[in-house]
């Protein structure tokens, strides 16, 4: 099977990432319930032409993509891989509220052609012009996920060389507060800000230099914690690994109730690995695990966890092997092994 | 994720072994064939959505109401279904039993779904609700287009491997694709693969925007087609390895035997003038069909009988086939366009055309397109029918095809 190496990786969160310099040696803190990216100079990498018509999670997405592009120097992707939680949430409130607000009259077509789903892979393709495999996934908070398995599948299949991969989400303006309010009444919802983001990173055959190399990634729909532990054991088994080689795991603590997996997990199984949390930085959204995704890459390849996001340092001063893992609400795991 | 396969040279063939679907034209696999043999079309006018525009649109509507979908499905009063949920799980039902499975685990299984505007068919109806009604809450996290998803998975006890795909109207054709791929590559042994959409004031209103809705009953691949009916529904086929379906002494319905996606890269709704998209879709699929143009014995068509579409699709058609175009037909004037949910209730099309050996006709057409000059199968046509090619184009570029063989 040939291995994947990731050749670049870029996201736009709610930290300042997307230049990444200081790679979060400067973190922003917020006290809000919501909380926006911090958007690029869009017009540094496309027309304000082209940009104008396009809301937030479009914007994000096709520059995060251009600039992962650009640092793994590929003009032309053989597959853009995308996935969504909330798709094009703006542009579908939009709509939807004026088709509410003027009884189905004096409607534009501008927001529903933008409200699909794929308009981001739809936007990158024919940006870079480029006719070749494109796919959009939306699966909750296993969206970045489906598409990456996907990826990861069209390199081992031979059927691809270079692939962009990306995870966005949009804020929206209306539905967001619903689901906060939902959580709100719950005892113990999620506690940490709602927020969006745009990670892209390209993925490729081609062994480089440095390069990390996503080993592997799975995801479950439904376990309790018992089956939880074995299916990982059996993952890593899979992947010639125990536990003991796992020397940070990150976590997709968000303050609610269901918390208590990644305890479970880190306690059974990676008690001496170091354990990193995020969510208090990017805050919630369905592609989340996208930013972790980026944060573990930079992880291994910078050799430095920052203070802002470990939680619990662990007995190895090298890391060479991470393991990213997210839930949500007791359901849909996804394990992701990356390695230096 | 890992490969499980121990024999890392041999590549399972795919076939299907089970079909579900709920449209128009009928509630399960046999009311369809039946109505595609008696060229009966589902089209109409709306019955079950409240919409100023009523008067003025024909609509493919699944006969079944929300409630006799729950009861049939024996589903507890006080669910949090949406209409596109309760389609998907009907059809996904009947694909189960069909197939034949009684304990989805005996075999590694997921699940792929599909869908455009997921719950929004409730969403609609309760999001000025959704801040003061407690009973319009429980659809605040069905609006998603994972939910739908999710339910099918829970129901069916699919607890690992499942996924939802959204690439507009082409979404089930890739979720097709995409579970093909998962059991050649020994990740998956079974899967259950398709897609399921609801009308909505949404999508009728969206369309209409765009002018592409048709007043009268749709033309496919006519001269004088003046857009598309839309149509809601649900289809699911299981596909299982080869060696598995033989191993249970299962009966194999088709293989599945080419498939392809690319990109039109044109317009985000609009199809390029040479159809590039399509006919890379279709050639691509061929290729890996390993099958000649000519080997192809009927293409049901995307057809949806928008000006722009069906000439493109031509177009494409002759790129790929030259002067010798095979026997064609657009089903959609059986059931109405049903956007993600299109590619799955047309692969089951297809598949009743391998085992009925027929061609089934395209409704409404009255004379050919002038630029193409290209003529539908517009009667029931009994003849040997080996391959069949599928078609689906969706908005942002979204292209697929998929070949199926009766062996």
């Amino acid at each position: 099977m040939r291995d994947c190496y990731i050749h670049s990786v870029v996201s736009i969160s709610a930290q300042n990432t997307f230049p990444n310099e200081d790679f979060l040696l400067d973190v922003i803190k917020y006290n809000a319930k919501k909380i926006q990216a911090v958007y690029p100079n869009y017009k540094d990498f496309i027309s304000p032409v082209v940009t104008r018509r396009m809301q937030t999670g479009v914007k994000m997405g096709v520059v995060a993509a251009n600039k992962a592009l650009q640092i793994a120097k590929l003009n032309e992707p053989d597959a853009i891989i995308t996935g969504t939680g909330m798709g094009c949430i703006t542009d579908t409130e939009k709509f939807l509220n004026s088709i509410i607000d003027n009884d189905e009259t004096y409607l534009t077509p501008t927001s529903f052609i933008q409200s699909t789903h794929n308009t981001v892979g739809a936007q990158i393709a024919l940006g870079l012009k480029c006719n070749n495999y494109n796919n959009t996934y939306t699966h909750g908070s296993l969206s970045f996920e489906s598409a990456l398995i996907d990826a990861q599948l069209l390199l081992q299949e031979q059927g691809a060389r270079h692939v962009l991969v990306g995870g966005i989400d949009e804020l929206g303006t209306e539905f967001v507060d619903y689901v906060q309010m939902i959580e709100a009444n719950k005892n113990k919802g999620i506690g940490v800000p709602f927020s969006e983001g745009a990670t892209f990173t390209v993925l490729s055959t081609e062994k480089k230099e440095n390069a990390i190399k996503l080993q592997d990634i799975i995801t479950i729909s439904e376990a309790s914690k018992e089956e939880l532990i074995l299916k990982l054991e059996d993952f890593l088994a899979l992947n010639n690994m125990d536990v003991k080689a796992i020397d940070a795991i990150i976590l997709g603590d968000n303050g609610d109730m269901y918390d208590d997996y990644y305890e479970h997990i880190t306690i059974s199984l990676f008690s001496n690995a170091s354990q990193i949390k995020y969510k208090h930085l990017s805050g919630e959204f369905h592609t989340a695990s996208a930013f972790a995704f980026w944060l573990g890459i930079n992880v291994l390849q910078k050799q430095h966890i920052p203070a802002e996001v470990l939680k619990n340092s662990g007995e190895n001063k090298s890391i060479k092997t991470l393991l990213l893992y997210n839930q949500c609400k007791g359901k849909d795991h996804s394990f992701i092994l990356l390695k230096t | 994720m890992q490969n499980e396969q121990t024999n890392k040279n041999i590549v399972p063939r795919v076939v299907v072994t089970g079909m579900g679907i709920i449209s128009a034209i009928g509630n399960s696999v046999e009311a369809n064939k039946k109505a595609l043999l008696a060229s009966k079309s589902g089209i109409g006018p709306i019955s079950k959505i409240n919409t100023i525009h009523a008067e003025r649109i024909k609509v493919g509507e699944v006969i079944f109401s929300n409630d006799e979908l729950v009861s049939q499905l024996q589903l507890p009063e006080d669910n949090n279904f949406t209409r596109t949920a309760l389609l998907g799980l009907f059809a996904a039902k009947e694909a189960v039993e069909n197939a034949e499975i009684l304990d989805i685990n005996s075999y590694k299984t997921g699940l792929i779904s599909s869908t455009t505007v997921g719950g929004m068919d409730k969403t609609e109806q309760h999001l000025k609700q959704f801040s003061s009604s407690s009973e319009s809450q429980k659809y605040i996290s069905s609006h998603h287009a994972g939910d739908s998803t999710k339910k099918i998975a829970k129901y069916l006890g699919v607890n690992e491997f499942s996924t939802t795909m959204s690439t507009a109207c082409s979404s089930a054709t890739n979720a097709i694709m995409l579970g093909a791929r998962l059991i050649k590559a020994g990740k998956l042994e079974r899967v259950i693969v398709g897609g399921t959409d609801a009308l909505a004031k949404f999508t009728i209103n969206g369309f209409k925007t765009l002018m592409i809705l048709s007043e009268d009953v749709c033309q496919p691949f006519d001269e004088h087609r003046k857009g598309l009916n839309l149509g809601e529904g649900a289809a699911y086929l299981v596909l299982e390895s080869e060696k598995i379906a033989k191993k249970e002494g299962k009966s194999i319905m088709a293989y599945i035997s080419g498939y392809a996606n690319a990109n039109d890269a044109f317009h985000q709704t609009a199809s390029s003038e040479n159809g590039q998209g399509a006919y890379l879709a279709m050639q691509k699929a061929l290729n890996l069909a390993q099958l000649k143009p000519k080997q192809i014995d009927y293409i049901n068509a995307h057809g949806t009988a928008t000006p722009n579409n069906d000439l493109s699709e031509s177009i494409a058609i002759k790129r790929v086939f030259g002067n010798d175009i095979p026997d064609f037909s657009s089903t959609k004037g059986y059931t109405g366009h049903t956007l993600a949910a299109a590619g799955a209730v047309e692969a089951v099309y297809s598949v009743l055309a391998l085992q009925e050996q027929t061609a089934f006709p395209n409704l409404n057409f009255k004379s050919k397109i002038n630029e193409t000059g290209l003529i539908p199968v517009t009667e029931i046509k009994k003849k040997p029918i080996h391959h069949v090619l599928s078609n689906s184009f969706g908005f942002g570029g979204n292209c697929s095809a998929l070949i199926l063989s009766k062996e």
